[in-house]
């Protein structure tokens, strides 16, 4: 019996979305057959991977595997930024302004745009500014910060379904590309894309945040509903859900007792520092083999791992 | 090849009884045709018929069983390949390598790594299954001698792993019993390795590196000798072209139903390089993505818990959430003045709710309602998650005798339920929580700090 290689024929393909400035632009997406499969296609050629850093010292809460490799430099968001990227060799930065939220220092836009301001100019790679998760204050925050970047090519969210149209608006005026999460729902994802494309925003301008949760967290969930995403963007050839998708992972994995707790306090599970990187390590390889597109972690030497096994993943046969 | 639901039709009873719980024959052949359903559904199918249609009822990735008694481990018998389409049915196994030229010391150690390899994980005992003891010394003696002491010595299963089928032979003498994969018959040594199989009725690992027509060409040859039961090994030892090979023969066995690839599959995530972390991300993807058994080089406990993890988020039922055991948990040191609060048993509510209450440092005690693995507000919804149902855990779990208090803490988004809680208890205080779960830390903080309670 003669073997043929089972390939599928897909009608659609992922959107390929253009970041950053000058000499440093990257690529995100472009694909035409599930992630890595390229005996088939056009197969992802490019994940960036980012590493994120905070407006504010986040020493308090951030796991002592991850403050002990930042030390001081917490302190100084540029720093931090210029670290991630010289030394850690970041596709990207990812800034997250946690200091806005009202509970935690309630900064004001135009203290965040100058923090902004700092790390587009300590840096050369494409940056992703992300606000604090707090729907109203995010709309504040990002008419001020979007400005301050205008030009730069960079990408802004979290746009939600209660605060898309101040993000759509400021994306537009100033040249970004934008974050649309909605609440780990295939359905939910694409209404949020179909209300920002009604609104005039270009959908080939939109990033899909499915809603990351890390492993043993609800992985599983998100898992399927970007498998889903995938499937329909590639079989359905449906236009609303070919976009790119970013897996923001540092957050929810090393907030877990699993990336956290030391092996005096948990013997039975080993050494924390190479846990706590696996953990990472297997919860951004899980989302890129449900077809994510970029990936932001909090642990250097995971993205390191992860950037190995991409290359391997890309390596063509 | 196979059969259209009309043509297995023909060979059926005919009588529509049901017994199949089809409502008719015709059902149940066209549920046949797709593979949904096994033969030995309807009793009253004829010999004759059986011998026709055994082969388009057979499922499309062969089930193939290693070990024996409670430490059965089974493998393959999957039917798509999308976790969100239909449970995953068989787990990728774990198998941790022994080389035969290690001292006996070392391999006994290895041997002890393997038997207190068990972790518990959301009431789940989860664990190595395997050893696979590779032969490097050359030496039959010495490789039958290994085999013997890891039976000896351990429940897990085995796999024997060398080229030479008199390696194999001599190992087999001493431990066919424990129901061992003989890994592999080539394009070299396949008779010997098949006749070995047959001998001892033992299920067989075909490994070619040629690509996978000349895998599938080989496993074909190897069942026509009468070994059925296989195990495919393509050599792919990197992550690409292990993804890229176990996609496709997954695929070929389910949407085409290519028997020869209908098999489940091994892979060495160890041996394309780097150390322990490489091993276990290159394990993660086998994981993910079709890999039936994996054989480690090394199971150190901080790689095994995350693979642990992350077996079973891909092999849980998507129709069926995860749960945990309805209970009253302990955080911390709990006493019987600390803070009670309750949850449903979604494992991810309950996952959630525990680790914010260790962030707060707070010692409590956490009430776990059965909910039928409903999250909090759906739970409420379809009420699962009410006063009655509370009251009554309440007093099942002795908490009036545990805690002096008096004070139940509940989900800030079930606030509806606090009146209704306190009629059911006589006596008790209702208070309500956050809604939020990354809200409990300050929740409890500042509640012990006032000294609410």
């Amino acid at each position: 019996m003669a073997y043929t290689v089972p390939k599928e024929a897909y009608n659609g393909k992922i959107n390929q979305v253009e970041v950053g400035r000058n000499q440093h632009k990257l690529i995100l997406g472009g694909e035409e057959t599930l992630p890595f499969l390229s005996f088939e296609g056009k197969a992802v050629s490019t994940v960036p991977l980012a590493l994120e850093i905070q407006d504010i010292n986040p020493t308090e809460d951030w796991a002592p595997s991850l403050t002990e490799i930042y030390g001081s430099v917490m302190d100084n968001p540029a720093e931090w930024a210029r670290m991630c990227q010289d030394e850690f060799k970041a596709d990207m930065i990812c800034l997250r302004l946690a200091g806005t939220h009202p509970d935690n220092g309630d900064r004001s836009p135009q203290e965040a745009g100058k923090i902004v301001e700092a790390v587009l100019s300590a840096i050369k790679v494409p940056l992703i500014i992300l606000g604090s998760n707090h729907v109203e204050k995010d709309a504040a925050v990002i008419k001020h910060v979007a400005e301050v970047a205008a030009n730069t090519g960079s990408i802004i969210g979290k746009a939600q379904e209660k605060n898309y149209k101040t993000f759509a608006a400021v994306a537009t005026a100033y040249g970004h590309k934008l974050v649309a999460l909605s609440d780990l729902d295939i359905n939910l994802s694409k209404q949020l894309n179909i209300l920002l494309t009604q609104s005039g925003f270009d959908s080939k301008n939109i990033i899909i945040d499915a809603m990351s949760s890390t492993l043993g967290y609800g992985l599983e969930y998100t898992y399927s509903v970007m498998e889903r995403i995938r499937l329909s963007a590639l079989q359905q050839n449906d236009a609303m859900m070919q976009m790119p998708m970013i897996c923001d992972i540092g957050e929810v994995t090393w907030k877990v007792k699993e990336t956290k707790a030391t092996e005096q306090d948990q013997p039975a599970w080993g050494a924390v520092r190479p846990r706590g990187i696996l953990w990472e390590v297997l919860t951004a390889l899980s989302f890129l083999m449900a077809g994510g597109n970029l990936v932001v972690f909090r642990h250097p030497e995971a993205l390191s791992r992860v950037r190995s096994i991409l290359a391997e993943l890309m390596a063509t046969a | 090849m196979g059969l259209t639901g009309i043509q297995i039709f023909k060979y059926l009873p005919k009588t529509n009884c049901g017994d199949c719980k089809f409502p008719t024959c015709l059902a149940f052949a066209m549920r046949l045709a797709a593979a949904q359903v096994r033969l030995d559904a309807c009793p009253h199918v004829s010999e004759e018929a059986k011998k026709v249609l055994t082969e388009v009822s057979a499922p499309p990735i062969r089930l193939v069983k290693l070990g024996v008694g409670d430490r059965t481990i089974e493998l393959g018998d999957e039917t798509v390949l999308f976790r969100h389409e239909k449970k995953f049915n068989h787990p990728s196994a774990l198998a941790l390598l022994i080389a035969d030229n290690l001292t006996d010391q070392e391999i006994e150690q290895k041997i002890q790594q393997v038997n207190n390899s068990v972790m518990e994980r959301v009431g789940q005992r989860l664990r190595v299954e395997l050893i696979c003891l590779q032969e490097r010394s050359a030496d039959p003696a010495r490789f039958a001698q290994v085999a013997k002491k890891i039976v000896a010595s351990s429940e897990a299963g085995l796999i024997l792993s060398s080229f030479k089928p008199e390696m194999i032979k001599a190992a087999l003498a001493e431990t066919a019993a424990r129901n061992p994969l003989i890994y592999a018959a080539t394009e070299e040594n396949y008779s010997q390795m098949t006749a070995l199989a047959k001998e001892y009725k033992l299920p067989l690992a075909v490994f070619s590196d040629k690509g996978l027509e000349a895998l599938s060409s080989l496993a074909e040859k190897v069942a026509a000798e009468g070994v059925e039961d296989l195990v495919l090994d393509s050599g792919a030892r990197s992550s690409g072209r292990m993804l890229s090979d176990l996609t496709q023969i997954r695929r070929a066995a389910i949407k085409k139903k290519f028997k020869p690839l209908g098999y489940p599959t091994i892979i060495f995530p160890g041996e394309g390089g780097g150390d322990a972390l490489m091993e276990a991300a290159r394990a993660g993807i086998g994981i993910m993505k079709y890999a039936s058994l994996i054989v480690l080089n090394s199971i150190e406990k901080e790689m095994l818990l995350p693979l642990y993890t992350l077996r079973q988020n891909i092999f849980t039922d998507p129709q069926q959430p995860m749960q945990v055991a309805e209970n009253l948990y302990k955080v911390g040191e709990p006493n019987q003045d600390s803070p009670l609060l309750i949850t449903t048993n979604f494992s991810l509510t309950y996952f959630i709710v525990l680790g914010e209450i260790e962030n707060s440092k707070v010692p409590s005690w956490l009430l776990v309602a059965d909910s039928e693995g409903l999250s909090v507000l759906t739970a409420w919804a379809a009420d699962k998650f009410n006063a009655p149902k509370i009251a009554k855990l309440v007093k099942k779990q002795n908490v009036e005798e545990i805690v002096k208090h008096r004070k139940l803490i509940i989900p800030g988004y079930v606030s509806i339920l606090s009146g209704e809680i306190e009629e059911e208890l006589p006596g008790w205080k209702v208070l309500v929580g956050p809604r939020e779960a990354v809200n409990i830390p300050k929740y409890l903080r500042d509640m012990t700090s006032s000294a609410a309670l």
